[in-house]
């Protein structure tokens, strides 16, 4: 039956940008990597025998089978510590990451959709927000109010947003004089509907790969403010955390440094190349990886 | 045609001015008609001529920077000036359209069937699964083959007259009254046309709606339309029924852009085209729009702009009109030279 041919051949969009997404190499590893890593933070370091706050009689030891990755001076296992860290750590990148792109999304649709006067007064705020020194004032509010790891996101992404509704805005811009958007006015269709079910969808290719360098970034920010003293505080701790603590180690117990350190990089790489394998996926002139 | 009484839809002297950095320039200048129940009215004019804006208006759908006046009047109700949201309840429900391309004009992100089935949601409080049953049957009705498979495809897996009938089974989702077609056919292939006619026909038939075909393809207009209006520089010179328009023309433009159409049932036959382009809308002169292209044109027609008069439901706007009486289009324009004819 010719009805059956058909069939064959027929794709859905997400198998295709799935498909062109398995041939990007090198974001494939990073995918399998960052889920790896995940694991073991989340589910490991609920197994691991030690906790963060577990104080074990061996203070200072090098890496051994009973302790991986060492312990520090106190006598805390360093492989808890790294795991914890980790959480933490990825907790607050994703969800800064989140809110900013939600935030940044409405916010640069919004204003690209309407544009005008509407448009050049958000984006001023939005600009306005952009020429914050981010370190300093992350800094300052960390440090002001208080050092939960949500909070940390809160400020993350009170940072970030203006620079994803930067980019939402410059792709509605141009989305926004397609012709089906007129097609959509013409069938009744009101402005929030057109914002969020016909532009926001077409524009979510450039947001989603935005949004995964963002979950990089903001580990690396994290990662700062932590090892300034901003961030999380003892007795929780972080990534940035773990390297701060560990500077005056690097001589003599290089283990309390050297891992983190690797965590971090580990993690703000994969994510870097998966971001890069989204992009290629998700962009629909690319034709290089589509058979 | 003959059916009076109220028309569903009257346009009374409408006026478009888009304002640019080079100064004013007016798109539309006092467009009226009315559209009976059940009629198709066909509007042709070359690009720029105003066909587009005057539908794209009568929706509420120009940007900001029209200035748009006159009436648009849908069963008695006034559309022009309305609220967006007052307006947002007609489009697609008493009103809707079909456009040019139907490469754009559809979201590239979601299947057919999810847009037939979003055009029918966002009129009527009925369920996903009951909008996707009608959207089958709508599908249906457009000949889409397979309507039960093609409803999860997305627009680039069909092809440009497939989508096309996507857009008008979108159109003809909530029975509209009115179904404004601008250039419906104009992006397809030719031999994809005369299907989107056909499945255009059904559509008006189906849903008893009037239409409004917007072309600049004669031929089209010869075979669908009821009624016809011929557009230059932003105003209708003619209008009549299309026996009139191609039978008996009474303005020369009309006249040109028939000899300008190549036509089958005649052997041998040159083309006569009118010479020249059309004005720019930013400096039109004062008279007669046409009189620069127009071989019977005298120092009256650049001293006024003749109105749209004319006795019964054939009207013209020319000095002249009476002259052309029985004027075929060779009489009037000249052929193309011999070396440009292949």
């Amino acid at each position: 039956m010719p009805d059956q041919d058909l069939r064959v051949a027929q794709r859905s969009q997400t198998q295709l940008v799935a498909r062109r997404f398995r041939r990007h190499r090198l974001a494939m590893i990073s995918l399998v990597v960052l889920l790896a890593l995940v694991l073991l933070a989340f589910v490991g370091g609920w197994l691991w025998k030690y906790s963060v706050a577990d104080l074990t009689p061996d203070e200072s030891v090098p890496p051994s089978w009973d302790h991986p990755f060492g312990t520090d001076a106190a006598g805390h296992d360093t492989f808890a510590q790294v795991l914890r860290g980790t959480q933490i750590s990825i907790g607050i990148a994703v969800l800064g990451a989140l809110v900013a792109t939600v935030v940044g999304t409405v916010w640069g649709a919004t204003a690209g959709y309407y544009g005008g006067r509407l448009d050049t007064a958000m984006m001023r705020i939005a600009d306005l927000v952009l020429t914050l020194p981010f370190l300093a004032v992350a800094a300052v509010l960390g440090h002001n109010l208080g050092g939960s790891w949500w909070l940390i996101a809160a400020v993350i992404a009170g940072l970030y947003w203006a620079y994803v509704a930067r980019v939402a805005r410059g792709v509605v811009l141009s989305l926004r004089e397609k012709e089906f958007v007129e097609a959509a006015k013409a069938i009744g269709a009101g402005d929030a509907r057109i914002i969020f079910r016909h532009l926001v969808p077409n524009a979510l290719g450039s947001i989603i790969v935005n949004a995964t360098v963002l979950v990089a970034i903001a580990i690396l920010l994290e990662t700062a403010l932590s090892y300034l003293g901003f961030g999380v505080r003892p007795p929780d701790t972080s990534l940035g955390l773990l390297v701060s603590d560990a500077q005056t180690a690097v001589d003599t117990r290089p283990w309390l440094f050297f891992f983190p350190g690797v965590f971090i990089i580990v993690i703000a790489l994969t994510i870097n190349f998966i971001g890069d394998g989204l992009r290629d996926a998700l962009d629909p002139q690319q034709t290089r990886m589509r058979r | 045609m003959t059916s009076l009484g109220t028309p569903v839809l009257e346009v009374a002297d409408l006026r478009v001015e888009f304002r640019t950095d080079e100064g004013r320039v007016p798109a539309v200048r006092g467009v009226s008609f009315q559209l009976h129940r059940g009629e198709v009215l066909g509007i042709v004019g070359e690009s720029g001529s105003g066909k587009s804006v005057t539908s794209l208006a009568m929706m509420g759908l120009l940007a900001g920077s029209a200035r748009v006046s006159g009436s648009v009047r849908l069963r008695g109700t006034e559309l022009l000036g309305a609220s967006d949201k007052a307006l947002s309840r007609v489009r697609g429900q008493s009103i809707a359209m079909i456009f040019q391309d139907p490469m754009t004009s559809l979201n590239p992100v979601y299947p057919i069937g999810y847009q037939v089935a979003e055009a029918i949601r966002a009129h009527h409080d009925i369920s996903r699964d009951a909008a996707r049953t009608q959207a089958l049957q709508l599908l249906d009705a457009v000949s889409i083959p397979n309507p039960a498979q093609r409803v999860d495809n997305y627009p680039h897996e069909l092809s440009g007259g497939m989508r096309q009938r996507v857009v008008i089974a979108i159109a003809m989702a909530n029975g509209p009254e009115v179904i404004i077609a601008d250039e419906p056919t104009t992006a397809l292939d030719v031999t994809v046309q005369a299907q989107i006619l056909d499945a255009l026909r059904s559509a008006k038939e189906r849903t008893g709606a009037t239409m409004l075909l917007i072309t600049h393809d004669l031929g089209v207009i010869a075979g669908q339309a009821d009624r016809v209006l011929v557009m230059y520089a932003g105003r209708v010179v003619e209008a009549g029924t299309v026996e009139e328009i191609f039978y008996t023309p009474r303005m020369p433009y009309t006249l040109g852009l028939l000899g300008s159409q190549p036509r089958l049932d005649m052997r041998r036959q040159r083309l006569h085209p009118i010479s020249g382009a059309p004005p720019s809308a930013l400096n039109l002169p004062s008279g007669c729009p046409f009189a620069p292209r127009c071989p019977l044109a005298a120092p009256v027609c650049e001293a006024e702009e003749p109105p749209l008069t004319g006795a019964g439901g054939h009207l013209s706007a020319c000095h002249f009109s009476d002259q052309l009486v029985g004027l075929e289009p060779g009489d009037l324009f000249r052929p193309v030279s011999q070396d440009s004819e292949l």
